[in-house]
């Protein structure tokens, strides 16, 4: 394989930061070489689990989600679509490239959109034991109100990742929206926390998201008997989560992102953007 | 999981350092001072005291044996302090070994082997005693293994920061040896690794010292035999099996050469020698 040679005294960008001080890579573009890391994972023919949630009126997402999927999504790689919803039949078809499947599994629903989303942790970490380490190696877990803007490949996969919120990343950790209330267990003191990050794309091995999901999920219902809910859901637990098990990869903004914050100079590119969705209309229905 | 643990915030636009690679196009992390919090590291293994058991494996002959002592000792004192190591030392004369006191986590064993005339000779079957010792004999002592030359000293911490899957050095000298690359494809090659310093956990070396040492038999066998022979197959090695883990000169840095800015940090460093004198 022929590429340009790295050089030890030219890192290729300057602007960000590339490593956390514990190692974990911070991927932004311009920082990995696609070609390398694609043959390096077909070399182990890596099996990657996505998984979605489309409860109640959330499926009228599904389509834009998963056609934008096949165009920029592991293109290349084996591609397990985990739909999580409550109305099977209305998941669309989707025309799927080789080596992709589609499948459904049939979950309850909650009347409380904030139980919706904080029951995802329970719901993955049930199908991981069961199913998904049987038939992946990476799980990613994004959530469905999206659609794939640019490549988003192996360059994302490890042990245990996570994603900078893209309105925190420049934020002092004070600021961070962790729960600060000692009574809940996703608490975090405010001298501690190196990144916000958001539970809208996690991953990492189906080993390590199982680990993860289960103390998420032990974490939320401990609460809920004690009376309390975490400030911003199971997304509190998850940044909790993170300060004690540092994720060994971290994504940029590029990862997630809204286009009303805007473009700044820092993000060379869009990978992944939310879809503008009325919330009124859209939640608890 | 942690104890609580005070440092100060990293931040997403703030690189820490601007003038050097921290990471390798694969993303294979590169080690440099002010890159990494040790203490965050070391309470990343804590839960896991296997981990840190490693073991630097040295050679020396007889003409080398005066490097021993210094090895050694600063090894002691700055080669993963406060974790278990077992240092292996392979000697044509072991009864010339200086005794050395050593702190409680480290251990030293003292491996007889036959003497070789030639220099080159020495240096071209380290590959195949690794080999045949991790087979027979460390995979169930050690979980990470290092190779270093002796005649090197440490002047600062190596810690945890190099244990990893699979871990090259990138050397101080960037003059690259004409006939170390002999092996590699021109056009190709990511980066010179030194040979006087890699390591990783046990079974990755096992297939990087047992492939090395069959490129050495089968040049020796077409009677070739490059200058800088266990080098270049480790450099071709490493072009196909890419390191997780990078360290920078700050871990292998050759005395002769002034120490340029971006060099903040020596950490491991080859004291002078005369060359004439060991090595004929």
């Amino acid at each position: 394989m022929i590429y340009a040679k790295p050089q030890v005294l030219k890192p290729p960008r300057n602007d960000v930061l590339m490593m956390t001080p514990w190692f974990a890579p911070i991927v932004w573009e311009g920082t990995y070489n696609l070609d390398i890391l694609n043959e390096q994972f077909r070399q182990r023919n890596v099996t990657v689990g996505l998984t979605v949630f489309a409860i109640k009126k959330y499926v009228v997402f599904l389509k834009t989600f998963l056609e934008t999927a096949e165009m920029y999504f592991m293109v290349g790689h084996k591609v397990n679509y985990y739909i999580f919803t409550d109305r099977p039949q209305e998941v669309p078809k989707v025309e799927l490239k080789e080596g992709r499947n589609v499948v459904v599994l049939q979950v309850q629903n909650y009347s409380r959109w904030q139980e919706i989303s904080m029951r995802r942790m329970e719901m993955i970490n049930h199908f991981s034991k069961k199913q998904f380490i049987n038939e992946v190696d990476y799980l990613v877990c994004v959530d469905v109100d999206m659609r794939f803007n640019d490549l988003v490949g192996v360059e994302i996969l490890s042990n245990l990742f996570g994603t900078l919120h893209p309105g925190f990343y420049g934020s002092e950790r004070r600021s961070f929206t962790y729960e600060r209330r000692p009574a809940s267990q996703a608490y975090v003191p405010h001298d501690e926390g190196d990144f916000y990050y958001a539970a809208a794309f996690f991953g990492g091995t189906v080993k390590e998201v199982y680990k993860l999901t289960k103390k998420c999920h032990e974490a939320i219902m401990v609460d809920k008997d004690n009376g309390i809910e975490a400030i911003w859901q199971e997304e509190s637990h998850l940044n909790k989560y993170f300060v004690y098990h540092k994720p060994t990869k971290i994504l940029s903004p590029e990862y997630l992102w809204d286009d009303n914050i805007g473009r700044p100079e820092i993000l060379r590119k869009r990978r992944f953007l939310a879809v503008p969705k009325n919330h009124t209309a859209i939640r608890n229905k | 999981a942690f104890n609580r643990l005070s440092y100060p915030q990293p931040f997403v636009d703030k690189p820490q350092r601007t003038d050097v690679l921290v990471m390798s196009p694969w993303l294979a992390p590169i080690m440099w001072e002010g890159t990494f919090n040790r203490d965050i590291l070391n309470a990343q293994y804590r839960p896991l005291p296997l981990k840190s058991t490693t073991s630097p494996s040295q050679f020396t002959v007889l003409r080398y044996i005066r490097f021993i002592q210094g090895f050694i000792g600063s090894a002691n004192k700055y080669f993963l302090s406060g974790h278990r190591v077992n240092f292996y030392l392979f000697t044509d004369h072991p009864e010339k070994v200086p005794a050395m006191e050593l702190a409680s986590e480290k251990h030293l064993f003292i491996i007889p082997i036959q003497n070789y005339s030639r220099w080159q000779d020495i240096s071209m079957n380290r590959m195949d005693i690794i080999s045949n010792y991790i087979r027979s004999r460390w995979r169930y002592e050690v979980d990470y293994l290092y190779s270093m030359d002796i005649d090197l000293q440490l002047f600062e911490h190596i810690g945890v920061e190099i244990v990893d899957t699979l871990v090259g050095t990138i050397p101080g000298t960037y003059e690259r040896r004409p006939e170390s690359q002999a092996a590699i494809p021109s056009g190709e090659g990511d980066f010179y690794y030194a040979a006087s310093f890699y390591g990783g956990s046990v079974s990755e070396v096992y297939k990087l010292t047992t492939a090395c040492f069959k490129g050495v038999t089968e040049d020796r066998a077409n009677g070739i035999e490059a200058k800088w022979h266990e080098e270049s197959h480790l450099n071709k090695y490493l072009l196909y099996h890419k390191p997780t883990r990078l360290l920078s000169p700050e871990y292998y840095w050759d005395e002769e050469l002034s120490q340029p800015p971006i060099v903040k940090v020596k950490r491991l460093s080859s004291v002078r020698k005369n060359l004439q004198e060991v090595r004929y």
